[in-house]
């Protein structure tokens, strides 16, 4: 238990420095810290421990990130013939992989960035939703890339974190004007396209996100206008949802409030479900996919 | 001249009339042709295609079009009296020859000796198989295709050409070459068409119930195993339905026949008893045409078999198959359903009203292991006509104590608002992503997509099949029409409807649903959206 508080505060630590870091990265340095710490005699002792860490680290951080980004990592590190007759040759092999694995999904959002800032015209009016980070990414290789447009982004309550990515898209010198949630409709004939990131992509090919999502999806296939998500690959989650209901409750609230309230019904739900036909295409850093590909690469990720 | 029909011909070149008559003698049985008799028709026509360069196309395609619809007239050389066989097809391919292009001479030529092969085939048939019925003699024109200005798709692929049922006569007859038999009777019957078919379905076979295949053969069947022939009456009865059932049965009968099998002497296992199987499937798709799955199944025996080391012991090699066989039943069928269950349990929450449809084994286990597992439903079973399977749905259900509703498929937007979620059992899932059930099931599938209701599909992955189908006609099923008749307060309507002419009764059987109205499709494989079909087929083919 010592070993998880320690965990836990790695992992924030980690988000402190580094605020830009996705959270799953964070969680996934943290794994591997913990990994290395780890003092199990056994391979089926070191998995177990690493699923229960998984677990303390969903426990802090309830976004479905943090749980996909841990479950890719325990299966890629042991997705490779673990023979060896030591112990520690089988965990150096374990902590390679791991490495490996970091690397990769570290650089995942520049290639999402990449891949993403060529489908912005110059003169495009861009519809964003709440704070992320990828679309960030993107929007800025697309300033570096001398387009020009203009951004919208939804205050997206209750925290507000529109405000902070007008903020951020200001200091990049990019015209942002921030709009209130009720009036994604109003705004939807003037915009040209729509990109949101995601918290978690489903195996239907559907995205979990923030709030309010699910309605400008809606706005968007009403107005036929290009709906685009861009996500990393580590948000892909082995969940299918068939309505808003079908969302597990964990994920739906932040995890304080999961530990402290006892009637969910009076909460408010943090994320929303979009369904696939809503959405025109995902860019991974698997490439541009089309929703129902991305059961195709989950199919290859865990299978 | 009047053909055997009886029926007048006209418009005939009478300048070409002769020639007719020369080529057409091979058409009337007995004499198999020499190879000088060939080259020198092969040459006449050559000649007379040069000569008649400059006649014009049209009228004489119409021409041929009747013509090729009338049985030539009987040449003085070789006559037969019970000739039935299709001469029409050296009418056409002699008046395409009349068409002037010589580029078109060798294409003609070669379907002309096609066409030739064929009578000459049926000619042989005839005499060999004298019980064997054959359609009346209205014989169509199979090389339609010949004719260079009308594409029509050649009249050969309709089930009930008299040409084409000659030739499935003629494969059903090639597989008993191997075996001895002195009956006269034919192995493998060709079960005949009851009744007016609907034109939109007349490419399918449509059988009674009250005529069952085993009329035409001798019992015991020499050829034929005996459970076969009780496997295909059960078949063809409906005592055994619904797919998996039929798969079972099927994998079952199979270890019996190859329990009794022996090997004959020079002859190696994994051929003979490869080519001993295929009559009884023949036999089997007589009875009614093999489902998705249980081609499958064949598939997987014959690889099975052809894959038994030559070296291998019979007694050993049986074992093995028999093994096989088991594995097969255990892991796709048993386990992957309880496999489905595990998953679509996690789907159905407290509350919720299902709708189910039909009567599938797959999806009454599901509920009832959900029910096990103290999970608080009530169920809608929407049935339909004719063959009211969801009775056989609701007495299982209720017997495990669950709480149902019964209603009929008219009331289904009745209902809908009702309804939380819709499970619903597969025949097959086409590799475009389409699924095909029994028919209604696309029909409850639009109607719960209309309702915003969530569209469950559960199926084990060994109905996965290759094929491509985006509508319900291409290739379906059609049931006895018969069933239709109601008998309400002593009256049936429908009794005589064979009687009035502009009358069809359509039974079918499956239709096809688009995978847009489908949700998820529970597999043993996991939760997968309805447009990884070819996906799973891909890691599948990867495996074997």
């Amino acid at each position: 238990n010592v070993d998880k508080n320690k965990l836990v505060e790695y992992f924030r630590a980690q988000i402190r420095e580094d605020p830009d870091v996705a959270s799953a990265v964070a969680a996934i340095r943290s794994l591997l810290e913990f990994l290395k710490r780890d003092q199990s005699e056994t391979i089926l002792g070191l998995r177990e421990n690493m699923t229960k860490a998984i677990q303390r680290l969903e426990e802090t951080d309830s976004s479905v990130a943090v749980s996909s980004g841990g479950e890719l990592f325990l299966r890629f590190i042991s997705l490779t013939s673990l023979e060896h007759p030591d112990l520690s040759q089988c965990k150096n092999v374990m902590i390679e992989r791991g490495e490996l694995f970091l690397k990769k999904i570290s650089l995942s959002r520049g290639k999402v960035g990449k891949l993403c800032h060529t489908f912005i015209k110059d003169g495009a009016k861009i519809l964003t939703h709440s704070s992320s980070r990828v679309v960030l990414k993107v929007l800025e290789n697309a300033a570096a890339d001398n387009k020009r447009f203009t951004v919208y982004v939804t205050e997206s309550q209750p925290d507000s974190a529109g405000k902070l990515m007008a903020q951020k898209l200001h200091n990049l010198n990019i015209p942002v004007t921030v709009v209130l949630d009720a009036a994604v409709g109003y705004i939807m004939e003037k915009v040209d396209l729509v990109i949101v990131g995601a918290e978690g992509v489903v195996e239907s090919g559907g995205v979990i996100n923030k709030i309010g999502t699910y309605q400008m999806a809606v706005c968007s296939k009403a107005h036929n206008k290009p709906f685009y998500v861009v996500a990393e690959s580590f948000k892909f989650v082995r969940l299918y949802p068939l309505n808003q209901q079908d969302v597990p409750d964990r994920f739906k609230y932040k995890a304080d409030i999961l530990k402290t309230v006892k009637d969910l019904n009076q909460e408010h739900p943090m994320i929303d479900y979009t369904p696939p036909s809503l959405i025109t295409l995902l860019f991974t850093d698997l490439g541009v996919l089309t929703p129902s590909a991305v059961s195709d690469e989950l199919i290859k990720l865990y299978l | 001249m009047a053909d055997s029909d009886g029926r007048q011909v006209d418009g005939v070149n009478h300048a070409t009339g002769k020639i007719y008559r020369l080529k057409l003698f091979f058409n009337n049985e007995g004499k198999e042709l020499t190879k000088e008799e060939k080259q020198r028709l092969r040459k006449e026509k050559k000649q007379h295609k040069k000569n008649k360069k400059d006649d014009k196309g049209p009228p004489e395609k119409e021409k041929e079009k009747e013509k090729a619809s009338v049985p030539a007239p009987s040449k003085p050389a070789t006559q037969s009296p019970a000739h039935k066989a299709a001469p029409a097809p050296v009418h056409a391919s002699e008046s395409a020859a009349a068409a002037e292009k010589p580029a078109k001479s060798k294409a003609e030529l070669r379907a002309e000796r096609r066409a030739r092969q064929d009578s000459e085939r049926t000619s042989k048939q005839g005499k060999k198989e004298g019980g064997q019925q054959s359609a009346s003699s209205k014989p169509k024109a199979t090389p339609n295709e010949l004719q260079p200005v009308v594409k029509r798709l050649p009249e050969h692929v309709q089930v009930d050409d008299p040409a084409a049922l000659k030739k499935l006569a003629k494969k059903l007859e090639r597989q008993q070459v191997r075996q001895i038999h002195s009956c006269d009777l034919p192995i493998v019957p060709l079960r005949s068409d009851y009744g007016y078919k609907v034109s939109l379905f007349s490419h399918l076979h449509q059988y009674s119930r009250k005529s069952p295949p085993t009329l035409q053969i001798s019992i015991p069947a020499t050829v034929i195993h005996p459970s076969i022939v009780r496997l295909g009456l059960q078949y063809s009865q409906g005592i055994i339905a619904g797919s998996n059932a039929r798969s079972v049965a099927l994998l079952h009968t199979f270890k019996q026949v190859i329990q009794d099998y022996s090997t004959p002497p020079n002859e190696e296992l994994s051929r003979d008893l490869v080519n001993k199987l295929s009559p009884y499937i023949s036999f089997l798709s007589q009875c009614r045409p093999l489902s998705a799955s249980m081609g499958n199944a064949i598939k997987y025996i014959k690889k099975e078999i052809s894959n038994i080391p030559s070296q291998c012991k019979e007694e050993e090699a049986k074992g093995k198959l028999q093994a096989c066989i088991d594995s097969y039943i255990n892991e796709k069928i048993i386990l992957a359903s309880e496999a489905i269950s595990k998953y679509a349990i996690e789907k159905i929450s407290d509350g919720d009203v299902i709708l189910v449809y039909g009567c599938s084994s797959l999806v009454n286990h599901i509920l009832c292991k959900a029910f096990e597992k103290q999970r608080k439903f009530r169920v809608i079973v929407v049935d339909s006509r004719p063959r009211l399977e969801g009775r056989e749905a609701l007495r299982r259900l209720v017997k495990k104590g669950i709480r149902c509703t019964y209603v009929l498929i008219s009331a289904l937007s009745y209902i809908l608002p009702e309804v939380s979620k819709v499970f619903l059992g597969a025949h097959a899932l086409l590799a475009n992503g389409y699924v095909m059930s029994r028919v209604g099931t696309s029909q409850i599938a639009l109607v719960a997509k209309a309702y915003n209701v969530p569209v469950l599909v559960c199926c084990e992955t060994y109905k996965f099949c290759e094929r491509v189908q985006t509508d319900s006609f291409v290739s379906n099923e059609l049931d006895d029409p018969d069933d239709l008749i109601v008998t309400r307060n002593g009256k049936s309507h429908l009794e005589n409807w064979q009687t009035v002419k502009s009358l069809g009764l359509l039974n079918l059987v499956y239709d096809v649903t688009p995978p847009d109205f489908v949700d998820l499709v529970i597999t043993d494989l996991g939760m997968i959206p309805c447009t990884s079909v070819p996906v799973v087929l891909r890691v599948k083919n990867v495996d074997q």
